[in-house]
């Protein structure tokens, strides 16, 4: 499954929030999305999965418009993984990843989608979670719980939006592992917005970086982040650490906001 | 370095949970959510009984059975003479009402709160409750309203109580309205018609003002057995409405988001539940007035017992809801014959510490 986004524009009222952003995505390729606060990651992942509706230009899987496939046929090849859970009444781990058999079943559950539930909790390994409560679980286990409930609509690709900000480093370690294992075993893409450098240079086989809603630049980790790119995008000096084979290392050193702009 | 990430669980002992185990779980999970139905739907039945047992001419609970299933299979129970007419003619109407009502209210509350995500949406909160008020204020001060004669109250309860759910729909449709904003527009709405009633209340003779406020205090003993025919029809095409929605209803709770994603409507959802929840309100309060509480609570109750699933809180709220009001109707009969007191202040007042003592003893998020 191939997907290109083609100049996609997106405002909420009369800013822009996304200018002309256009990306490649191959199958088994793990694309993350760095950039400040406010760049349009979050919403270049929600128009790519039509959560958003762009007011321009198109998103082609395997050459067809999502715009003309429909929400539902959308929902079976893109999983979109939010960052924290909006859960307000309870609401079972095992009740949670069922919906995302939604797309795929009419008003009443099957035995088939319980056993597909159960496959998708033994492949994260959640099993133990299933009759919790989804707000009584942690923020690490909520994650996977998303994951499962992404990887029960059998989707082709994984859209993440900051999944690893609100973990600890071992979460956030594990999250990455899952979704990395994910695309090389099961051939599955995955974009992921990313605020942690490190952790998007050392998992994503691509990167773009985004400013102010534009693509600033798209490549391989050591392409993209170079202390140039992290400096004008970020206003941050920073040290890139190339160690042999591996990929960069960003050691931000200080903020050099207006300097930064008048380089 | 590379760890096998799908193999590092969250190190609780070794408590693997096996598929059985979990599906059992399910299983019984789903089970005690069959009990309660059930439980509530025999209690709805032996309630309906004892209610109509009760009142100046006294029969025994078997003899109110057999005289109504008489008229199913004549010749086949011994009937107490004036049964029949006591029972079809007086008390069933009223009992009937009663059950129509719980669930109706009930099931509204419970889709309310699901599709807006709020556990404070009911009828009352947005503003269905004081339209209702206000219509009836109308009709009964100043003699105004949308349909003349016999229906004058009635028409003009119903069709104010629709004007939150159409300017709520208006909202989503013209101004992408979140649940929270529509919930402020039904606050706001409910001062609107208050402020209006009120002033309706302080020119009115007091004759008049006591009917108003009699009114709005909900009342089963309007309902005839025309206005039954009317709220059944409703609830038999409304409520598979819901339950056939019920799924999507659960997707949404999940964030407005996470809904899109998985490829619902979510603007849409929202609509088609908004108003079918608030036709029914509207078509079950004109013929009883205000009933409050039932809406509200009975959905959270239900939801403390039976856990969020909306296909199961849907039908189980409902028959909740029946069981709560028909016996907060016996007990309104019951406390100080002959008066019969209004049936809302009863609800609030049993409901009321029911629903506070729940709370405190349940130590989740919001309950």
């Amino acid at each position: 499954m191939k997907l290109k986004v083609e100049n996609v524009e997106f405002s909420y009222t009369s800013v822009p929030v996304l200018t002309d952003a256009c990306l490649e995505l191959a199958q088994s390729e793990m694309l993350g999305i760095v950039g400040p606060n406010g760049a349009g990651k979050s919403t270049l992942i929600r128009c790519i999965d039509r959560i958003l509706k762009p007011q321009r230009g198109s998103i082609l899987l395997d050459g067809e418009e999502l715009r003309h496939i429909g929400m539902r046929e959308t929902a079976k090849k893109l999983g979109y993984i939010p960052q924290s859970a909006s859960q307000v009444f309870p609401a079972t781990v095992f009740d949670t990843v069922l919906m995302g058999r939604r797309p795929h079943i009419g008003w009443r559950s099957s035995e088939k989608d319980n056993e597909k539930v159960l496959d998708v909790l033994q492949m994260l390994n959640i099993e133990d979670l299933a009759m919790r409560d989804i707000n009584e679980t942690s923020g690490g286990q909520q994650q996977r719980v998303f994951i499962a409930r992404a990887l029960a609509q059998e989707p082709d690709i994984l859209l993440l939006d900051e999944p690893t900000s609100n973990l600890d480093i071992q979460h956030q370690l594990e999250v990455m592992e899952i979704i990395k294992d994910l695309v090389v075993k099961k051939r599955i893409s995955a974009i992921m917005a990313v605020h942690d450098l490190n952790l998007a240079s050392r998992y994503a086989d691509r990167l773009i970086i985004m400013k102010g809603g534009r693509i600033v630049e798209a490549g391989s980790p050591p392409d993209v982040l170079t202390p140039e790119n992290i400096r004008s995008v970020y206003g941050v000096e920073a040290e890139v650490i190339n160690r042999n084979g591996g990929m960069p290392y960003i050691l931000p050193i200080r903020s050099v906001r207006q300097d930064g702009r008048r380089k | 370095m590379h760890t096998k990430g799908l193999k590092m669980a969250e190190v609780e002992g070794a408590a693997a949970v096996t598929r059985s185990e979990i599906q059992e779980e399910y299983k019984k999970f789903i089970g005690r959510k069959i009990f309660f139905i059930s439980f509530f739907l025999l209690l709805t039945i032996l309630l309906c009984g004892i209610s109509i047992s009760l009142g100046p001419l006294k029969f025994s609970v078997l003899e109110v059975y057999a005289t109504i299933l008489d008229r199913f299979f004549p010749n086949f129970f011994d009937v107490p003479e004036l049964a029949p007419i006591v029972v079809w003619n007086i008390r069933l109407a009223r009992v009937i009402m009663g059950v129509l009502a719980g669930v109706g209210l009930a099931v509204a509350g419970a889709v309310m709160q699901g599709v807006l995500r709020n556990p404070l949406a009911s009828p009352f909160t947005l503003g269905i409750s004081a339209g209702a008020g206000l219509g009836a204020a109308l009709a009964i001060i100043a003699g105004v309203g949308f349909v003349g004669g016999g229906l004058l109250l009635v028409g003009n309860a119903f069709i104010f109580s629709l004007i939150p759910a159409l300017v709520i729909v208006g909202l989503s449709r013209f101004k992408r309205a979140t649940p929270e904003t529509m919930i402020l527009a039904g606050i706001a709405m409910t001062y609107i018609f208050s402020a209006v009633s009120s002033l309706l209340h302080y020119f009115s003779d007091a004759e008049a003002l006591k009917d108003v406020v009699v009114w709005m205090m909900g009342d089963l003993g309007k309902a005839t057995w025309d206005d039954l025919y009317i709220v059944a029809v409703v609830l038999a095409i409304c409520i598979p409405v819901l339950i056939w929605k019920s799924w999507d209803l659960n997707v949404v709770g999940a964030g407005d988001e996470t809904a899109k994603s998985l490829g619902i409507n979510v603007e849409r959802t929202r609509i088609v539940v908004m108003m079918t929840a608030s036709f029914i309100t509207a078509v079950i309060i004109c013929f009883t007035g205000m009933i409050g509480f039932i809406g509200l609570v009975a959905p959270h109750i239900t939801r403390i017992c039976i856990g969020g699933d909306n296909r199961f809180v849907i039908p189980a709220s409902g028959i909740f809801g029946a069981a709560f009001l028909v016996a907060a109707d016996i007990i309104a009969r019951e406390v100080l014959p002959p008066i019969i007191i209004p049936v809302g202040i009863i609800t609030s007042f049993v409901g009321g510490p029911l629903f506070l003592y729940l709370i405190i003893r349940k130590k989740k998020e919001y309950w």
